[in-house]
């Protein structure tokens, strides 16, 4: 399915979802509560089947975090850029490490880095840093006196 | 015996292995929970080498961040800077010379080869032979040694700049390269005479540490350790760059998923890469080797992903600008780290001497994983 035809589908299956011009592929903005329902039509949808999640990714914009999930078909060879906005002070949202197995390790990896919560993730601990770290160093306001982590 | 000491309530012993072992080629630490010799649990424990560099590259300008990734994962080291040269390249919308592209996928093949030879050396010393790691290492030296006469270093190359190469190949290099070729070539049989045909290695990995294609797609895995298990995932052929668009190759895919399939997949794409570099190594275009491009760079507001096929799978850099001198954000998908969550998933069951076995044929490199 090509960038035109996946935005028609896309917009029969998801009528709340924004779509983000610019970039090589579809990207759509949603809202983090309907993740989870949004995750499985995804990836069963006939037509759709996003079988393979090869990146999250966590972006702190200082005033609120987005999630960013890179998705593609191994069957269709179409991709797809989810993204949802999450609250600064309170960054939770839906796991989907029950639908991607792999998301099991890159929520941890973005729990432990951002201090987002994945809602419902059977394992939620630090992946990375020790268990007794205290802060989330890639956030923006993060700065620690004793590592240097900027150049 | 084995019940007595440092058991479960369920009369399973939790075993340590790592952060410091031979078998894990790095820092890499698994708790594991067993059951007698059967394993029923692990869980890897990663971060020993975590350095942040994600962090460090929201300080760095886009020429700088690129050497960062050569420390990531330090066998495929081309192949990362690559990925991220091509990134901003993208951003900037910059047409790199064709000289500089063959050159780049030349380097790349040749970076290929290196990464499978260690890993075939190490895997072989994994399962107790020494002498196959001498053999491989006698080969992957004259790599090493191509490298540095052109790229000036042996492991962290750091040869590629966005707008193509930093300088020009040496005069030897396409003499050396072919060079090498016939060298590979000659004692390529004697690998297999030595380690693939050996009985005992055969039974050591068939049907040990078993992926299904359905769970390599659930894991997210790539490289050699999916394609061992049927899933065609070479970004060389999917999503071609660069000179991949005219080379004629065969993505090499084997469907048991075991570790014999993994291992046979890695060992035949050695095949692969020399046909590659045969077929470009005369045909590298005249001209320049570098664009021109501002001394500053800046990628405009948006957002760039690319991704790259390195020996251990598909390597992908995400730059979120702002329109900056340093990206905003940058997210490195690393290989290893997706194939190494499928490991408790294929070791479960199996013997604790199989994960060795297992192991190996993932060919994890820690520092990719930890970044």
């Amino acid at each position: 399915m090509n960038n035109e035809e996946l935005k028609i589908k896309i917009t029969e299956s998801f009528p709340r979802a924004i779509f983000e011009e610019g970039g090589e592929w579809v990207n759509i903005f949603i809202d983090a509560s309907e993740w989870k329902s949004v995750a499985t039509t995804l990836r069963y949808e006939p037509g759709l089947v996003f079988d393979f999640l090869f990146c999250v990714t966590c972006i702190d914009w200082k005033t609120d975090f987005t999630m960013v999930y890179h998705l593609t078909s191994t069957i269709h060879r179409h991709t797809i850029v989810v993204k949802a906005r999450l609250d600064h002070v309170l960054p939770e949202i839906e796991t989907v490490s029950d639908l991607w197995r792999t998301a099991d390790f890159h929520e941890r990896e973005q729990y432990d880095l951002f201090g987002v919560i994945f809602l419902h993730h059977p394992d939620l601990r630090r992946l990375l840093l020790t268990d007794d770290f205290v802060g989330y160093p890639l956030r923006k306001d993060f700065e620690d006196p004793v590592n240097m982590i900027r150049l | 015996m084995l019940e007595e000491i440092g058991t479960t309530d369920e009369g399973n012993m939790i075993i340590n292995i790592g952060p410091q072992h031979p078998a894990t080629h790095g820092v890499l630490h698994l708790v594991m929970t067993l059951n007698g010799e059967t394993i029923i649990k692990t869980e890897p424990h990663l971060g020993y080498i975590h350095r942040s560099i994600e962090k460090m590259c929201e300080s760095l300008s886009y020429r700088q961040f690129i050497y960062v990734t050569s420390r990531m994962d330090y066998l495929s080291s081309h192949i990362n800077n690559h990925g991220c040269a091509l990134c901003v390249e993208k951003g900037l919308q910059i047409e790199v010379p064709e000289r500089a592209q063959v050159i780049r996928v030349i380097l790349d093949e040749l970076t290929r080869i290196a990464s499978h030879e260690l890993w075939w050396g190490a895997m072989a010393m994994d399962l107790g032979a020494f002498t196959p790691f001498f053999h491989a290492f006698r080969e992957r030296e004259t790599i090493t040694s191509i490298m540095e006469e052109t790229c000036g270093a042996r492991l962290t190359m750091n040869y590629i700049v966005p707008g193509g190469i930093m300088m020009d190949i040496h005069p030897d290099f396409q003499k050396r390269v072919k060079e090498f070729i016939l060298l590979f070539k000659s004692k390529f049989d004697e690998y297999n005479q030595l380690v693939t045909g050996n009985i005992i290695f055969q039974n050591r990995m068939k049907g040990v540490g078993i992926l299904s294609r359905e769970d390599a797609i659930s894991f997210g895995c790539t490289g050699p350790t999916g394609r061992g298990s049927g899933l065609e995932c070479d970004i060389r052929k999917l999503y071609p760059y660069e000179a991949y668009k005219k080379v004629e190759f065969e993505e090499v895919l084997e469907t048991a998923g075991d570790s014999f399939s993994r291992y046979m997949v890695r060992v035949n794409e050695m095949l692969q890469s020399i046909r590659i570099i045969e077929q470009l190594i005369d045909n590298i275009p005249e001209g320049e080797f570098l664009a021109k491009t501002k001394a500053v760079l800046k990628l405009p507001k948006g957002e760039f992903y690319q991704r790259v096929e390195t020996a251990r799978g598909e390597f992908g850099v995400y730059i979120v600008s702002e329109g900056g001198t340093t990206p905003y954000r940058i997210k490195f998908r690393s290989p290893g780290f997706s194939n190494l969550s499928a490991l408790s998933h294929m070791v479960k069951g199996g013997k604790l001497g199989d994960l060795v076995a297992t192991m190996g044929t993932l060919d994890l490199v820690i520092p990719d994983i930890d970044r």
